[in-house]
């Protein structure tokens, strides 16, 4: 059990902050600083930078976390560097790879929230005395009467629930999300007031731990099987040519297949890793109306899926809307199928599946090959289900 | 933060506190108008500064304060002595001990590491068989005490082994002065090396010693400062601290003290916890220094409760990120890597008390 002395008496309860070096975590910290409690600062190395960048004479942080030692050192808060590289390599790095070479688009933000964030980072916070971790996501975390729920920004343009799916409700009650009520460019005017250096910094886009964009080479360094070229078979059935391995493809894709001559333009519509296929079509293809999840975390009332169908809105990718869905439990413990009330484009294995009611968010789960286009009894069903929605 | 004005200051090792009264020298000496190298009025004075600080730092040392270079600290007097031998031709090759700081080992090609035993000191006889074959002029680096484990080693008989070679001796010092009796220039190395921070001086000053008329080519070009060794023009007010540190080393170090305390805090760390280890007591050590292991708690979470409940210590090499790798000094001593990462330095100075190490120990114990 830890023993580390707790904040000193009448003050404000210890609070850990999960320092990315970013405006948000920052605008974090420095608004918990403000508001007087004991804030510690925690910046997750998670990966050699220098390595990365294949740059060996650098160092091995990147500016990020140096950043986030300057915002601490201004808000005035301890803040220190937890190495989690070999835990991120085995929990988050390797994972991606081995998805891509499933066939699947991995989304390894999600894999580092459930592992080395949540799990570990808040293990951590505990054993520093914290009596919470708060982190920077744009997300809102309700409590009544000592029960956890989560829900959308405020921010929609910027709500990062799609990518915190899987937060359980024990890791939830932890949490504490104090930019989940406040837009963009409010953290930013929060960072100015704060005289934060950073209040300027740009959003991170790409994947941490791939700067520079090229997550075949990730994929290449962790290859473990034989090499996955294979052929491209259109899903009328005929040969297309050689592929360079279906780790280079995700389903939906559509540029830089060098596909051409044909009269549509032709889509990635699914990929065998078993014969190392790539089945291209018309974008027609692509429309699924029922999927498979798996490792589904549930956050609606219960703890676990409902028996029968359940009205919910479903979001298969972070850019897309929600959209109007029934879940009901799938063939396995913690699986589900969804059913869409109208097809959906660009439903990707691997990626996530996030459930909603309104603002609150139900959970989640990751998307399993497979799933169905229209058939006629599913959708007759659920039009009645959906046409009673209103 | 709350305990701020409750700290207690136990990383002597990485630099110890400043004596208020070379605050005062240096602030003095920020004030002093001239360039040392002027011939004018302002320029002499600064100059006789630098020199009465030069006899000081000699005094210290026990060396003719002709035989002293400044540097910007102890790296640059390494790298100076390292990289001037090799581009003057003077040496060919490098060897050093496997446990070396960064600023000597790093310019060492890994075959030429000498392995330690397992009480941390250099093995003379490894050291004695790989110098065996040795034609080309070379260099030998090794500390007198190692910053880590705070182990001595044995300089004299390495000088001597090497000297019969043909080759040079650079001893990196920086751990040895308030820490130790020794006579520095009795150990028979070529070049001695020392940081004016380590004794309660300011940070970016330091020293070679010039015990060998071996010819360094300079790193640093220009107005040929120092003799030429080191062009720059001199830190004065770094100078005059080092200096009066030095003066006051000399005059308040009781190393007797030191090591009775650190003797009474490894008895009271290994009374509460039986199964900590304690690396390098075996073999002879500075006064001031205790590497402890816990096993089953990383040095990165030791160090953060500590610094969290007030207590600042150190451990293994921390890269500029704060992220902390196992001490290569303990791998090389044949620790585990499990268990050099669960290990802390505490290292204490002038102004400990047993009292500071009470409370520290009682917080070491629940982690």
């Amino acid at each position: 059990m830890s023993t580390t002395p707790k904040s000193p008496e009448g003050s404000k309860p210890r609070i850990a902050v999960a320092m990315s070096g970013g405006v948000d975590s920052s605008v974090c910290a420095a608004l918990l600083a403000d508001r007087g409690y004991d804030v510690v600062g925690l910046t997750m190395q998670l990966y050699d930078h220098g390595a990365a960048t294949s740059t060996s004479k650098t160092c091995c942080a990147g500016q990020d976390i140096h950043d986030a030692k300057k915002v601490a050192n201004k808000v005035g808060i301890p803040h220190y560097v937890l190495d989690y590289e070999k835990l991120f390599e085995k929990d988050v790095i390797i994972p991606f790879a081995e998805s891509y070479q499933r066939g699947e688009t991995p989304i390894p933000c999600i894999l580092c929230n459930q592992t080395v964030k949540f799990r570990d980072l808040i293990a951590a916070a505990k054993d520093f005395g914290a009596e919470a971790l708060a982190t920077g996501h744009y997300i809102r975390r309700e409590e009544v009467n000592g029960e956890v729920s989560l829900h959308r920004a405020v921010d929609q343009s910027k709500d990062q629930s799609y990518f915190l799916f899987a937060t359980t409700s024990e890791q939830l009650s932890f949490l504490r999300f104090p930019l989940g009520e406040v837009s963009k460019s409010e953290t930013r005017s929060l960072a100015q007031k704060f005289d934060l250096d950073i209040a300027e910094k740009a959003d991170s886009q790409d994947i941490c731990f791939v700067p520079t964009g090229s997550y075949t080479n990730i994929v290449e360094k962790f290859h473990t099987g034989e090499k996955k070229k294979g052929r491209f078979i259109h899903v009328d059935g005929h040969d297309m040519g050689e592929h360079e391995g279906i780790e280079h493809y995700t389903v939906g894709q559509r540029r830089g297949l060098g596909l051409g001559g044909e009269a549509e333009p032709l889509y990635v519509v699914e990929i065998r890793p078993t014969d190392k296929v790539v089945v291209v079509g018309p974008r027609a293809n692509l429309a699924k109306h029922e999927i498979n999840v798996r490792d589904v975390n549930w956050l609606g009332r219960g703890g676990c899926i409902p028996d029968g169908e359940t009205r919910i809105e479903a979001r298969v990718r972070n850019t897309h809307e929600p959209v109007p869905a029934l879940i009901s439990q799938g063939a396995r413990a913690n699986q589900a199928k969804v059913f869409f009330e109208e097809s959906l484009f660009g439903v990707s294995p691997g990626q996530a599946c996030v459930f909603y009611s309104g603002e609150q968010v139900l959970g989640g789960g990751w998307i399993m090959p497979g799933g169905a286009n229209t058939s006629l009894p599913h959708n007759k069903r659920n039009e009645k289900v959906f046409a009673s929605k209103a | 933060m709350a305990t701020d004005n409750q700290r207690i200051y136990l990383d002597y090792n990485a630099t110890a506190p400043i004596f208020p009264d070379v605050v005062q020298a240096v602030s003095q000496a920020l004030g002093n108008l001239g360039n040392a190298s002027s011939i004018h009025t302002e320029g002499r004075s600064v100059r006789g500064a630098i020199e009465d600080a030069r006899d000081s730092v000699s005094k210290l040392i026990g060396v003719p304060a002709s035989t002293i270079v400044f540097s910007s600290g102890g790296t640059e007097a390494n790298t100076t002595v390292i990289r001037g031998l090799i581009n003057s031709g003077a040496v060919h090759e490098i060897f050093c001990s496997a446990i070396e700081h960064p600023s000597v080992r790093d310019h060492v090609n890994p075959e030429h590491h000498i392995p330690v035993d397992n009480r941390g000191q250099i093995d003379l006889e490894q050291l004695h068989n790989i110098l065996r074959g040795q034609e080309a002029p070379f260099l030998m680096c090794v500390m007198l005490a190692n910053n880590e484990t705070g182990v001595l080693q044995p300089i004299r008989d390495v000088s001597t082994l090497v000297h019969e070679r043909g080759g040079l001796v650079l001893c990196d010092c920086v751990q040895g002065p308030g820490k130790s009796d020794l006579d520095f220039i009795s150990l028979g190395a070529d070049f001695l090396t020392f940081s004016a921070h380590k004794i309660g001086g300011p940070q970016g000053i330091g020293c070679i010693v010039m015990n060998s008329n071996s010819e360094l080519e300079p790193i640093l070009i220009g107005g040929g400062q120092e003799k030429e060794r080191r062009s720059g023009t001199e830190n004065a007010p770094g100078i005059v601290g080092f200096g009066a540190a030095a003066r006051l080393t000399a005059e308040t170090s009781n190393v007797g003290k030191v090591s009775e305390l650190r003797d009474q805090l490894e008895a009271a760390l290994l009374e509460a916890k039986s199964d900590a280890i304690i690396f390098g007591r075996e073999g002879e050590r500075i006064a001031n220094t205790t590497n402890v292991a816990i096993l089953g708690t990383s040095s990165e979470r030791q160090l953060i409760k500590l610094d969290l409940a007030g207590f600042a210590v150190s451990a293994g090499s921390a890269c500029s990120s704060g992220k902390i790798a196992p001490s290569h000094v303990l791998l090389a001593m044949g620790v585990s890597e499990e268990i050099a990462g669960s290990a802390i330095r505490i290292s204490i100075g002038r102004e400990t008390s047993w009292s500071e190490l009470e409370k520290f120990v009682e917080i070491w114990a629940t982690l």
